[in-house]
């Protein structure tokens, strides 16, 4: 009995932890890279007081927001209004159970993987429609529609995107993804050659789908001054904050697992297994090479946000249904084209 | 065939990535930042700031009480009271009361003064902790004169060939 408690509880529960603590620590420190890195690109510097160079900025941040006052506005809807944020942030986190971040690191190898992230991805919306129908506020409310119908049209694209990959990979397993990915051609054995738009389209709904700009209709500062969370503060605010930060990060890092091999070396198959120390390291698969591909898409959030301004609601409509979806829907059948008359090498390495 | 080129040339994203090169070259640029409390902004020697009255090296206060700065001020900030002197009769301000919130540091006061006492020094970070330390009395003024005069001095020479 004490052991079979032990198996199924304690041990899962020490490995949830061992994902999520890292993912709040890893969401402070991309939000004080964030700030750096638009700093940067707006010819100024970025934090720079707190801490060595500012990385204690986010931390700083976040013990301000936990002491400040949650206020609950005039005739809200006490239970859904304080719902709201935790509906956001438990789908953010619960993907992470399936993320393999190398070929035995994984927490949940369900063989459904991709239904399980499209199921939870799309649960987050309604926690931004909840908070902004249960604040009782008209801009959180505008924020609230603006969020579901977009969110709602770009699902579909990223959806067909990842046909496109369930077709090449022959799975719905993450881990099986990824090992189809795998071949003696280094980084041309990845799914972003063959499927180069869908890999575009993909990581610009993703963009869309954490409501980052330039798709931040949903909170759109100049217009509705916060969207869906602006009766928010205090800690509720830092459960959304947390809750698009740890998206931006699942979205980096479900393009890397989808598009760019996962854990794959981009060197794979050109060094020799056993070639001297560090050089066959090189070679070889890690979670270190998730973290640097999730790294760089990372980079792109950000440098879409200093770069481009927001769009238009009827741009943000026009591009979800008239350009993306139809590409996906061309590119599943040359996807079904590429397997069919076997054009795409799928590895079954390791 | 425009059209198509176009057509083509949104679906490459093409403007897109340009404007990201935009952004990414500025990333590397040298910021234009200055870290103020330990940075400073260099300022001109015709800077406008903190008023000061200036004394002769002998340690004779120039005022003359001729109240021209009183006159021009447009902002009504100056105030003078004079009188002989009582050891040598000689005329000179017994109030000299500039109301910092007044004043919109136009540097009138400084053109119209004959004998360069009233000055409008470079320096700009001061504050008030009380309630009507804001007008600065004439024992304050000489004081940062006294104190100042080296960089006033220096600023007014710089200043001299253009006058």
């Amino acid at each position: 009995m004490a052991d079979q408690l032990i198996n199924q509880v304690m041990w899962p529960l020490i490995y949830i932890l061992c994902i999520v603590l890292p993912l709040v620590i890893a969401v402070a420190m991309f939000v004080y890279w964030e700030r750096k890195v638009i700093g940067w690109m707006h010819v100024r510097m970025g934090p720079n007081k707190v801490g060595p160079g500012g990385v204690l900025q986010a931390f700083a941040d976040v013990v301000k927001l936990l002491i400040k006052e949650v206020i609950l506005p005039t005739k809200a809807n006490r239970f859904l209004y304080f719902l709201a944020p935790l509906i956001g942030l438990v789908p953010a986190l619960a993907a992470w159970a399936v993320i393999p971040f190398s070929g035995k690191m994984v927490l949940s190898n369900a063989n459904a993987g991709i239904l399980y992230l499209l199921a939870m991805t799309s649960m987050g919306v309604y926690g931004i429609i909840i908070a902004g129908w249960a604040s009782n506020s008209r801009y959180a409310l505008l924020g609230a529609m603006r969020s579901a119908a977009q969110v709602i049209s770009y699902e579909l694209a990223m959806g067909l995107c990842l046909v496109c990959v369930m077709v090449l990979a022959g799975s719905l397993n993450l881990s099986e993804i990824v090992n189809a990915q795998a071949g003696g051609k280094g980084l041309f054995d990845w799914f972003w050659l063959p499927l180069l738009p869908v890999f575009v389209i993909y990581f610009v709904s993703g963009v869309a789908e954490t409501n980052r700009l330039p798709f931040d209709m949903a909170e759109g500062e100049s217009e509705i001054v916060a969207g869906f969370h602006v009766e928010y503060s205090g800690s509720a605010f830092a459960l959304f904050f947390l809750a698009e930060y740890a998206n931006m990060i699942l979205v980096s890092f479900l393009s890397a697992i989808f598009f760019l091999g996962g854990w794959l070396s981009p060197l794979q198959g050109w060094i020799s297994a056993d070639a001297p120390g560090w050089i066959s390291w090189l070679g070889a698969g890690g979670f270190i090479w998730l973290f640097i591909k999730a790294f760089v898409m990372s980079f792109f959030f950000l440098w879409f946000r200093a770069t481009f301004p927001r769009y238009r609601y009827d741009q943000i409509m026009r591009l979800g249904w008239k350009v993306f979806i139809p590409i996906a829907i061309a590119w599943v059948f040359v996807a079904g084209l590429l397997k069919y008359y076997d054009l795409v090498s799928i590895g079954v390495g390791a | 065939m425009n059209a198509v080129t176009r057509y083509l040339k949104s679906l490459m994203l093409a403007e897109l990535v340009a404007g990201m090169g935009v952004t990414m070259r500025y990333m590397f640029k040298p910021k234009y930042t200055m870290r103020y409390p330990m940075e400073h902004i260099p300022k001109s020697n015709r800077f406008r700031g903190l008023h000061a009255l200036r004394r002769y090296a002998n340690g004779e206060e120039r005022c003359i009480a001729c109240k021209l700065c009183e006159a021009v001020c447009p902002a009504l900030a100056i105030t003078i009271d004079s009188a002989p002197r009582e050891s040598d009769g000689q005329r000179r301000t017994t109030r000299y009361e500039i109301d910092l919130f007044k004043c919109i540091y136009c540097g009138f006061c400084e053109e119209s003064c004959p004998v360069d006492s009233i000055v409008e020094t470079s320096i700009h970070e001061y504050h008030f902790e009380n309630r009507g330390e804001n007008v600065v009395d004439k024992q304050k003024l000489l004081a940062i004169g006294d104190r100042f005069e080296q960089q006033i001095a220096a600023d007014r020479a710089q200043d001299a060939p253009y006058r």
